[in-house]
């Protein structure tokens, strides 16, 4: 059954048509590689699906709810969890309170004024460290952190509030080829044995071959293609937008 | 009103406009260009409406003797606006917004005790011009000559300022430093000679606007604060940077004040309202509509995106051994005291007890909740006030005590719907509104507050009125409030306040409602400030409008930020310094306010990060 459905989204900026009438779904368990060249509307697709940016038309849902018109935080609720390009998380807590404040929020506890925050579900939080490798760092402040090290936070905040679909915008922008795979292998490895849907929007060809089940191609706004990698790889549509019409 | 009447009080709007946009655009070019909020642009203001005065006076009140004058004190205020940005607001760019502010207060502290010094305490009314000394007669009333000058002068300057941004490269290159500073930097534009530049422009046109005006309003030293919160508000309405948008906001609330003015008293639906009492929040109350509708001001655009990493907090550690043990040594002190001291010190200690609590409170809202309020004594005003009220008509002084800090978190709760809206200086600015309305409401209210008298009588029950006793009542409500609040931050709700603060776009994507958490924690914090004024009214027996004026405010700032930011104690040990320092220095000298500010500007200096910071630093071997 599809986790996700997205059915003729659309949207315009002034007189440019961002996303134009986009359709797909995605499957429980299944990574799904949205990709494109730079101004393909990924972006804005993507931040339609978040709740950050209302749609001109279509409809967004998640296991038959509606996601349009919902705030992020609502959308966080329902189980869709995301990491972002450029990371976000709080930087004058430590690695470890990141996780606690998802799981606060999660057993809707942040609005307590008495209990000490740092002592809450830290067992829980230092088990969802160990799950993207970062248990022992689960001390030091966000602030200090490489970045690739921030991504693999961004994954277990995004994990706390058990989701059922993963939204992750370039998930490895930013870090050095070798940390990628090794990322992205971390996330689908995850997704599978925790049947989670995966949504993820990459620049690295390397890293979207390597670890999609299945790819979707916008250019232009338009959904131009969509398949396996190899079904992709090999239609004359994509070759023409990544490599220009010289090689068609 | 009659259509002349109209006519007449319609002018009178416009004739104000034009000083009011001087300084105005003076302050928004500043802001536009060094992002710094300049609480001295008002003191730029009096020093040229002061200079103006005596340069006049000195020339002989002949047209070259009073126009030399009034443009001789521009240039001079604009030197001087020069000159301290030079030795030190240049020193400062770097540091956080909110010390920087700090610095420019106090430069007003500094400037008022000048202006004292060379001029007086006297109001000091001009000369009228020469050449537009008479009246002319329009639509049948009698008009002054020099109210139709000044009409003339806002568009005139507004029109030299378009021509100098437009069509110079300077004007280019502050047009470019605007939009987008680090950009303008990157591109090879001389920072600092530009800094330097605006900062002189900009106070060429405060002491411009302060000098022409000596005609019609007298210099006085209460101008600097008066001027600047108008001009505050004029430049949020028009938007900041936005030098038309001063100008329309200046013309707007003008004329709207002089119709209030003008109407005066109605009488309808059987009550009697008066609008010139109006005057005085009319502006705020304009500001806070526009602000709602159009969070950038009528014609500013969204702030341009700060860039670099800003101060990132540490994470909060639980605090160690030693700390605790100090605290512990420290409340025992407190309460041997009663048997250590006499009467005055015990009077004192009480009052560092009520700012402490005053301060954390501040602090908890601008700190953790990253909400920059420059109107914090709005809360300490309503709990002070809520409770002489109480007291006075509706139940005894242990129950007043407690409805005070109520009224305060009643005003929060209406006050925080709005300012949680906003961010950065807009937030700042609909704060200091907010506490301008509450200061005008109890300054005008005579037959409920006792207007500018305030209300006597206000004293604690029998069993609290020994000094020792009130005292302990202090020290265990001040002890509590603020172990309260700090238990607070280290709870849940704290974190989400600093989750808000940190990252809205991540807090938002875990399910935290930004706005609704900050809200709350607004709410928190006016009731605590309540309490800590509840408690000050009834050390003092009587309260008066000071108690929810701007320094009762910017004292909150500066024990804050004195005490650092960034830390939870600090806040104590800038309320601690402050008061004593105050009362110290105001026995010892006619001028504490210059010593004070003299005192800010060294430890502003020395001390980026406030005086825990630096012994935090010092002591724990942090990295800097």
């Amino acid at each position: 059954m599809s986790a996700l459905v997205v059915k003729n989204l659309s949207k315009a900026y002034g007189g440019v048509q961002a996303v134009d009438d986009v359709s797909f779904s995605v499957a429980a368990g299944e990574l799904l590689a949205m990709i494109g060249p730079n101004g393909a509307g990924k972006t804005t697709c993507f931040n339609m699906l978040n709740g950050q940016l209302a749609p001109d038309t279509g409809s967004v849902e998640f296991e038959g709810r509606r996601l349009t018109g919902l705030a992020p935080r609502a959308i966080w609720r329902l189980g869709v969890g995301r990491t972002f390009q450029i990371t976000a998380t709080f930087a004058s807590m430590t690695v470890r309170e990141n996780v606690q404040m998802a799981l606060l929020s999660h057993r809707r506890r942040l609005g307590a004024l008495f209990p000490v925050a740092a002592h809450q579900y830290r067992d829980e939080a230092d088990a969802l460290l160990g799950r993207v490798g970062m248990r022992d760092q689960a001390e030091r402040a966000c602030a200090v952190l490489a970045y690739g090290n921030l991504k693999r936070v961004e994954l277990a905040v995004a994990l706390a509030n058990t989701p059922r679909l993963l939204l992750m915008d370039e998930p490895t922008a930013g870090m050095a080829p070798g940390e990628r795979n090794e990322l992205m292998q971390l996330a689908a490895d995850l997704a599978r044995s925790s049947n989670i849907a995966v949504l993820f929007t990459e620049h690295d060809m390397d890293v979207v071959f390597t670890h999609a089940d299945r790819i979707i191609v916008l250019a232009q706004g338009r959904l131009i293609a969509q398949g396996t990698p190899a079904d992709v790889r090999a239609d004359p549509r994509v070759r023409e937008v990544y490599l220009g019409s010289l090689h068609a | 009103m009659s259509s002349s009447a109209i006519a007449i009080q319609f002018l009178n709007g416009l004739a104000s406009a034009s000083s009011l946009f001087l300084v105005a655009a003076g302050l928004s070019l500043i802001f536009g260009v060094t992002r710094i909020v300049n609480f001295a642009h008002g003191s730029l203001y009096m020093l040229g409406a002061y200079m103006a005065y005596s340069l006049v006076e000195y020339f002989g009140r002949t047209p070259l003797g009073f126009w030399g004058g009034v443009m001789i004190a521009g240039l001079a205020a604009g030197l001087i606006g020069a000159v301290l940005e030079i030795v030190l607001l240049r020193r400062l760019y770097q540091a956080p917004e909110l010390l920087q502010l700090l610095a420019t207060f106090a430069l007003v502290l500094v400037i008022k005790d000048f202006a004292l010094w060379v001029w007086g305490p006297e109001d000091l009314l001009g000369p009228r011009a020469p050449g537009f000394d008479q009246a002319v007669a329009i639509a049948g009333r009698a008009f002054p000559e020099f109210d139709l000058l000044l009409i003339a002068i806002g568009p005139v300057v507004l029109g030299l300022l378009w021509l100098l941004l437009t069509r110079t490269r300077w004007g280019t290159l502050v047009r470019a430093a605007t939009e987008d500073r680090e950009m303008a930097g990157a591109l090879g534009v001389n920072q600092a000679w530009l800094f330097t530049g605006v900062f002189a422009l900009g106070s060429l046109l405060a002491g411009i606007g302060g000098a022409i005006n000596i005609p019609r309003e007298p210099a006085t030293l209460g101008m600097d604060l008066s001027i600047i919160s108008d001009v505050f508000v004029v430049v949020v309405v028009g938007g900041m940077g936005s030098i038309p948008g001063a100008f329309l906001a200046a013309l707007l609330i003008s004329v709207i004040k002089a119709f209030c003015i003008g109407i005066g008293e109605v009488h309808a639906f059987g009550i009697d309202f008066s609008f010139s009492k109006l005057t005085l929040v009319v502006e705020f109350i304009v500001m806070a509509i526009v602000l709602v509708i159009r969070p950038w001001g009528l014609l500013g655009r969204p702030s341009a995106v700060a860039r670099g990493p800003g101060t990132v907090e540490d994470p909060l550690r639980a605090p160690p051994r030693p700390l605790l043990a100090f605290g512990a040594a420290m409340l025992a002190i407190l309460v041997l005291m009663p048997l250590l001291s006499d009467a005055y010190t015990l009077v004192l200690l009480g009052d560092i007890l009520v700012f402490a609590l005053f301060s954390v409170s501040l602090h908890f809202i601008i700190g953790p909740a990253g909400m920059h309020s420059f109107g914090h004594a709005a809360y300490f005003g309503l709990g002070a006030y809520g409770a002489a009220l109480a007291l006075k008509h509706l139940m005894p002084m242990e129950a007043a005590l407690f409805a005070g800090p109520l009224a305060a978190a009643l005003g929060a709760l209406l006050f925080g719907w709005f300012c949680v809206r906003l961010s950065g200086v807009y937030l700042a600015m609909l704060t200091l509104a907010f506490a301008q309305i509450t200061w005008s409401i109890v300054f005008q209210w005579d037959t409920f507050t006792g207007g500018s008298n305030g209300l006597v009588d206000v004293w604690p029950a029998a069993w609290l009125g020994s000094k020792t006793a009130y005292y302990y009542l202090t020290l265990a409500l001040a002890t509590a409030g603020i172990l309260l609040l700090w238990r607070m931050l280290y709870a849940p709700f704290g974190y989400a306040l600093r989750a808000g603060r940190d990252s809205p776009l991540r807090a938002d994507a875990i399910g935290i409602d930004v706005r609704r958490t900050q809200w709350a924690g607004f709410v928190l914090a006016g009731l605590f400030a309540g309490l800590a004024g509840a408690v000050y009214a009834f050390s003092k027996g009587s309260i008066s409008p000071e108690v929810v004026a701007i320094p009762r405010s910017v004292d909150g700032l500066v024990m804050v930020l004195l005490g650092g930011i960034q830390t939870l104690t600090g806040p104590v040990a800038g309320a601690a310094v402050f008061t004593w320092l105050q009362d110290t220095i105001a026995r010892n000298t006619d001028f504490w306010r210059a010593t004070l500010g003299m005192i800010i500007l060294v430890l502003v200096l020395a001390f980026p990060r406030g005086v825990t910071g630096m012994l935090r630093r010092r002591f724990m071997r942090e990295p800097a």
